[in-house]
């Protein structure tokens, strides 16, 4: 055959390997199809890793965390209705407290305690079982907690 | 030259190789086999149980969620959320989810958007309840089929992840998910979803929404623990999933779900 047919041949072959070798370089080792098949589970394997332990560090630890070094706060909260809310959950992630961050931020917002005690009377809901106030009518400018212990709802006003 | 005994001997042999049944060849084949058996030894596949009678929208969980795993705040995505429907008597449904609930409800005026607000009157509600959102983990994830790169994929217990170094943003998961859970995180610029806190739940605690929920509104468990609390009320109890009829296998399961939650 003539040579201007062969010319373009070889130019689309060394496209190809140059594919070929880029690939070679770009795609990593452990990139392949895995237990969940081709359509499913075609994936950089180290990743999966990477997500267990890499990637995101866990924050809250949850309230047994608190327990040794809080016992007081720890076993007052436990005495009334709002045992069921986590430490966590007013007084911020506590990530790997007390070396860091050696202080906790705490929300002691009208509206942190709102989330709840915002009546809304659904009746096929949770909510309506809550006691609730209205914050433009009560004590619209206080801080919730100037009055009410959080740690101990039931014991009146302080 | 043929012979009646030589037909009739060849057309018995033929009629009973195709009468074999396609699966007797199918089963001595060892890879098959060896699949199998790796199928059981994976001894875990993640579930997930929300029971909307005992959530009262407080929204601790998409609080908890974005701290956890590092959603922008402020930023207006997340990776749970809370919806509330609000059915009148008229009929008519009204849903909201004011920033995904990061701050819970704390009026009784519908969200409609736009700085707009309808206030509904307590005679008026025939039925009032909210519903938390998260990733379904699909059995038959749409989001995983449309990605072009191999960048989102399904771990052997379940979870649908995203490769951040792998994905190139190009959006189709996004379009595909028939849930809405997935958006563009707005640091890395690549696909984000839920992934029940796979490096929570991978070192034997809860995600971190199922331990900050006051309520026991959100529960997460293992389908294939028999013993497992939740297997339990999803084989034994009244349950929903979202969307069924998309034919996704959606792994989140729902006490009390209704009609209108779409």
């Amino acid at each position: 055959m003539k040579n201007h047919v062969f010319r373009p041949l070889f130019v689309f072959v060394g496209i190809v390997v140059l594919v070929l070798l880029a690939r070679l370089f770009l795609v990593p080792k452990d990139f392949g199809i895995y237990e969940r098949g081709y359509m499913y589970g075609w994936h950089r394997l180290s990743n999966e890793e990477e997500w267990k332990n890499k990637i995101i560090s866990v924050k809250y630890q949850g309230k047994e965390y608190c327990k040794d070094c809080h016992p007081d706060k720890y076993d007052s909260i436990n005495k009334t209705p709002h045992k069921i809310i986590q430490c966590e959950n007013c007084h911020g992630p506590a990530a790997d407290h007390p070396s860091d961050p050696p202080k906790l931020t705490i929300d002691k917002s009208r509206a942190q305690c709102l989330r709840c005690h915002y009546p809304l009377p659904y009746p096929s809901s949770g909510r309506a079982q809550i006691k609730g106030i209205d914050p433009d009518k009560h004590n619209p400018d206080a801080e919730c907690s100037s009055c009410h212990n959080p740690h101990k709802p039931m014991e009146g006003l302080r | 030259m043929i012979t009646r005994r030589n037909f009739l001997k060849t057309t018995v042999a033929g009629v009973a190789g195709m009468a074999l049944p396609l699966a007797a060849i199918e089963i001595i084949d060892p890879k098959k086999l060896m699949a199998e058996e790796a199928k059981d030894k994976a001894k875990v596949r993640w579930v997930f149980l929300v029971d909307t009678y005992k959530c009262v929208g407080c929204g601790l969980c998409v609080k908890a969620c974005k701290l956890e795993n590092e959603v922008p705040y402020d930023a207006n995505v997340t990776r749970t959320w809370v919806e509330r429907y609000v059915i009148t008597k008229d009929g008519k449904v009204h849903a909201d989810t004011p920033k995904g609930a990061r701050d819970g409800f704390t009026t009784s005026k519908i969200d409609l958007g736009m700085g707009k607000f309808e206030d509904i009157k307590k005679e008026d509600i025939d039925k009032a309840f909210f519903v938390p959102k998260l990733c379904n983990q699909c059995e038959n994830p749409p989001c995983v089929q449309v990605c072009p790169v191999g960048a989102t994929y399904q771990t052997p217990d379940g979870v649908v992840l995203v490769d951040r170094t792998w994905c190139i943003g190009c959006g189709y998961c996004i379009m595909g998910c028939p849930y809405g859970v997935r958006f563009f995180h707005p640091v890395y610029h690549t696909a984000e979803k839920c992934n029940f806190c796979y490096h929570r739940i991978t070192k034997g605690l809860k995600s971190a929404c199922v331990q900050a929920c006051p309520f026991g509104a959100r529960q997460i468990g293992n389908l294939r623990d028999p013993n497992d609390p939740v297997t339990k009320v999803i084989m034994t109890e009244r349950v929903g999933v979202l969307k069924e009829e998309y034919g996704t296998k959606p792994q989140v399961f729902y006490i009390g779900l209704d009609r209108e939650v779409k």
